[in-house]
């Protein structure tokens, strides 16, 4: 049956699909599922948490149901504005070298912003 | 594609400059900057998180800043972005599953996603200082 939409050369050629084609499609859209369950919660309490003074914005992390979700919350939002950005770039750079290096710099911001936040998150809580 | 850059002087979809506007595609196009815009969002809540680490010293520049006029817009405008971003993307996840297609559902959507993360955003933007004893926000919140 899939054979019948095959081209000849594509029959020659032999690549077919590399498997893993539709993996950022699915990532970003479960990450983008859980952001919804997330991101009520997190607007109302960054922003209650913002309003307050040091020691409100230091107890609001430190609480251990808050540090969960603010890390799952940062972590998920992270994971799917890497893929969003990384969409970006190959969309609108032309030119191969420039769009290497924004991507490289956009999977090292995104892992070192998790691990600045990650950092923070635990030191606060423990 | 070569080193060089793109050469080809003929126009490239989408060729925005020749399109009447529409509001189907004035949201496609504020979903992707809210999301680039979002990014941005995101290395300032790291910030946050990071300047309360680094202790009090640190965190009244940020304080301050974010006390401020431009400041307090800028929070505003993320909350903004965040439920249009949000709401859009429960739109994109409803065509994800084939349906909502229809131009004029579409566009009615659309004009609905605009609206609702304006309502919400300052429903939020309120009830942010309505409630705030959520779990753990505020010292004392917790007997």
């Amino acid at each position: 049956m899939s054979e019948s939409i095959r081209t000849p050369l594509g029959k020659v050629r032999g690549l077919g699909s590399a498997k893993a084609g539709a993996r950022h499609f699915i990532g970003q859209r479960v990450s983008a599922i859980a952001l919804i369950v997330l991101v009520p919660w997190f607007l109302i309490s960054l922003l209650g948490a913002v309003r307050g003074d040091y020691g409100d914005a230091q107890y609001f992390v430190s609480q251990p149901l808050n540090a969960v979700l603010i890390l799952l919350t940062v972590g998920t939002a992270l994971y799917h504005m890497r893929i969003g950005m990384q969409v970006v770039i190959e969309d609108y750079i032309g030119r191969t070298a420039l769009r290497m290096v924004l991507l490289i710099l956009n999977s090292f911001l995104s892992i070192v912003l998790f691990a600045a936040a990650a950092y923070a998150v635990v030191t606060i809580a423990i | 594609m070569s080193q060089t850059g793109w050469t080809d002087k003929r126009p490239m979809s989408p060729f925005v400059s020749v399109w009447r506007w529409h509001v189907t595609m004035l949201v496609s196009i504020l979903h992707r900057a809210t999301g680039c815009a979002l990014y941005a969002g995101a290395i300032v809540v790291a910030g946050w998180l990071f300047a309360i680490v680094s202790g009090p010293d640190y965190y009244a520049g940020f304080e301050m800043l974010a006390a401020s006029i431009p400041g307090q817009i800028i929070l505003f405008l993320f909350v903004l972005s965040f439920l249009f971003h949000a709401l859009n993307g429960i739109r994109h996840l409803v065509w994800d599953v084939g349906k909502g297609f229809d131009p004029k559902f579409a566009s009615f959507t659309a004009w609905g996603v605009i609206g609702l993360s304006v309502v919400l955003a300052i429903l939020v933007w309120w009830a942010a200082d309505l409630f705030p004893g959520l779990p753990g926000l505020v010292d004392g919140a917790y007997p």
